[in-house]
């Protein structure tokens, strides 16, 4: 009987997972639809074809163009980085024990924004803006952490304050980059690429943020089920049986490179890290080795979603952080109230 | 002295905080399969810090301990953990897992870092819980059952880590009077059924009736180790929490009780 119940259980994580993928697929057919140039379903699919067989449908070359060039890598970046800050969030959460913390709390952001600002005060192009926001995103975490390393009886807490620190500290650099900025050219820049936008992204810079976004993600999701037993607290995790400092030191570093990789294209874009977490442990329950698949697809799909609306909605594109936040924010009051769940 | 082995056995122990001041210094302590340590002390003795050196969470400064023959500054923590099983005195909850899924994470020291359980951990799991009898809250958030289920739950968890030793601190202190001596009485099983116990206690009732060895901490260390019946007279109750007690054989059992202050 008892049985019964559990496998009743999985299974209903299992088909509402399937039903998630199903509806990010439909999304991503729907999202190549999408824009000022109108294109229909069957162009797409024939694209599509001809892409993977090789044979020519005669599809024009604007149509083609569009498709690859222009809509497929955005599709691509918003499905990755939704992926990415909402699993880089969820497993903080685990790892911080606290359901409000979201994949900045080191400080990544912050680094990240200020290496993008240093690389347009250089007059770097898109490659050195990429380059230099992940480094720097990179770099804030390092410290942060290495420094909460010189304290005795390293806590959760130090690491948290020492990344509260590092934070503030780049956004003072931040604020100086932009101070000292020209602020007819450079600054709007600066600005911009801090609302967040995926509006510029090339394939190239998404080959090269895939594979450390990949590796990130795939050791999170084998290491998932032990999150459970960090997120217990340290000191029991520590009697069952789990290297605590190990376990720390391996997720650290995996969110910090999907979260620094995904900045680092799309600028910074808050909510996701925070409120798609929530979303999946509302419905599928607290369990990681549930919860961490179900943000990945659940981050894709509403990045993807917020993506397309900031792309068709007006004429000017609506920064994506703007929008995560209009979207995100009411949504997740709409959720607490809703919720009987007390989550602090 | 005995033909059984000691499988817990604290040498020369020391540890301090800050290198200071010494919270005990050069204690010795043995337990035995089937034994039930418990340790008695006034707040703030240094109970619970030495239950967290002896489950490894703090590291002593001076001495060793001796798990199973090995000396536990060399094993690793999932090594550690196949032997000896935790449980503390305060656990604050985040995230409201299933009393199942709380369950199944004493299986972790015997799964390796990219493994779930499996269908065997959770038949392991299932026992536990089945041999506890918290069948009906398997699929219950385990924060929001009471502290008596709570605490059964845990006890559940550790049975499922499958340890040759387990250690308690306060396992009665969260808990109502009847489910304080249910608790006591799942302990008894447990030694009966061959684990080694060592708990700590605020009442040194408790350790007359489910004790079968107490130490008193003092001053540093253990100021004696003996039978509970032995060591627990008013002498030593009037010297460890300042007031007097009235020790009074029932028959089955002694009970101690506290006298009113003058």
């Amino acid at each position: 009987m008892l049985n019964i119940l559990r496998e009743k259980m999985s299974k209903h994580s299992i088909s509402a997972i399937t039903l998630l993928l199903m509806l990010l697929i439909a999304l991503f057919f729907i999202s190549f639809l999408l824009g000022r140039y109108p294109i229909s379903p069957y162009e797409v699919i024939l694209a599509i074809c001809s892409k993977i067989t090789g044979i020519d449908f005669g599809l024009s070359q604007t149509v083609e163009t569009i498709i690859f060039q222009i809509r497929l890598p955005r599709i691509l970046a918003a499905i990755l980085v939704g992926a990415s800050l909402s699993i880089a969030g969820a497993s903080f959460q685990g790892l911080f024990k606290n359901p409000l913390v979201s994949p900045d709390k080191l400080g990544v952001s912050s680094g990240a924004g200020f290496g993008a600002a240093l690389a347009i005060l250089l007059y770097g192009g898109y490659f050195l803006i990429q380059a230099l926001s992940f480094i720097f995103g990179l770099l804030a975490v390092v410290v942060s952490y290495l420094l909460s390393r010189t304290f005795k009886g390293t806590s959760m807490l130090t690491l948290v304050l020492c990344g509260i620190a590092i934070g503030s500290f780049f956004s003072a650099l931040l604020s100086i980059a932009k101070y000292v900025a020209d602020p007819y050219g450079q600054l709007p820049t600066i600005v911009f690429w801090l609302m967040g936008s995926l509006a510029s992204v090339t394939t190239q810079q998404i080959i090269m943020v895939l594979i450390p976004m990949l590796i990130g993600i795939t050791i999170l999701i084998l290491i998932r089920w032990r999150l459970n037993v960090v997120s217990m607290g340290d000191e029991e995790a520590l009697t069952m049986g789990i290297d605590v400092k190990k376990m720390q030191a391996i997720i650290i570093i995996c969110c910090t490179l999907i979260t620094a990789a995904a900045v680092s294209i799309s600028g910074i874009i808050g909510w996701i890290g925070l409120v798609i977490p929530h979303i999946a442990r509302m419905i599928l329950g607290p369990d990681h080795k549930v919860l961490l698949p179900a943000s990945v697809i659940l981050g894709a799909f509403f990045l993807l979603l917020i993506d397309n609306i900031s792309r068709t909605v007006t004429t000017v594109e609506i920064p994506l952080g703007i929008l995560t936040a209009l979207i995100g924010a009411p949504f997740f009051i709409y959720l607490l109230k809703k919720s009987k769940e007390v989550w602090v | 002295m005995t033909n059984i082995k000691n499988l817990l056995e604290v040498k020369n122990a020391s540890f301090s905080y800050n290198e200071r001041k010494n919270i005990f210094e050069d204690l010795n302590l043995q337990v035995k399969k089937g034994e039930i340590f418990c340790i008695l002390g006034a707040n703030g003795c240094g109970k619970t810090t030495l239950i967290k050196c002896i489950t490894g969470i703090n590291k002593l400064t001076k001495g060793n301990i001796i798990l199973n023959n090995k000396d536990m500054a060399s094993l690793k923590p999932s090594q550690i953990a196949k032997s000896m099983a935790y449980i503390p005195q305060e656990h604050n909850s985040t995230f409201p897992y299933s009393v199942l899924d709380v369950v199944l994470m004493g299986r972790s020291a015997h799964l390796e870092i990219f493994e779930s359980p499996s269908e065997k951990d959770y038949k392991i799991a299932e026992k536990a819980i089945k041999s506890l009898n918290i069948e009906h809250l398997k699929s219950v958030p385990y924060n929001e059952i009471s502290g008596g289920e709570q605490q059964l739950t845990f006890i559940a968890r550790v049975l499922t880590q499958e340890p040759k030793l387990l250690v308690l601190d306060e396992p009665t202190s969260h808990l109502d009077f009847g489910n304080q001596i249910r608790a006591l009485n799942v302990v008894e099983k447990l030694a009966k059924d061959g684990l080694a116990i060592i708990m700590t206690s605020h009442f040194p009732d408790h350790v007359l009736t489910s004790g079968t060895k107490v130490a008193i901490m003092k001053d540093r260390g253990f100021i004696e180790v003996g039978s509970p019946e032995d060591v627990i007279n008013s002498e030593n109750m009037e010297k460890t929490y300042g007031i007097s007690v009235k020790i009074i054989d029932m028959g089955e059992r002694f009970a101690c009780v506290p006298l009113k202050l003058k």
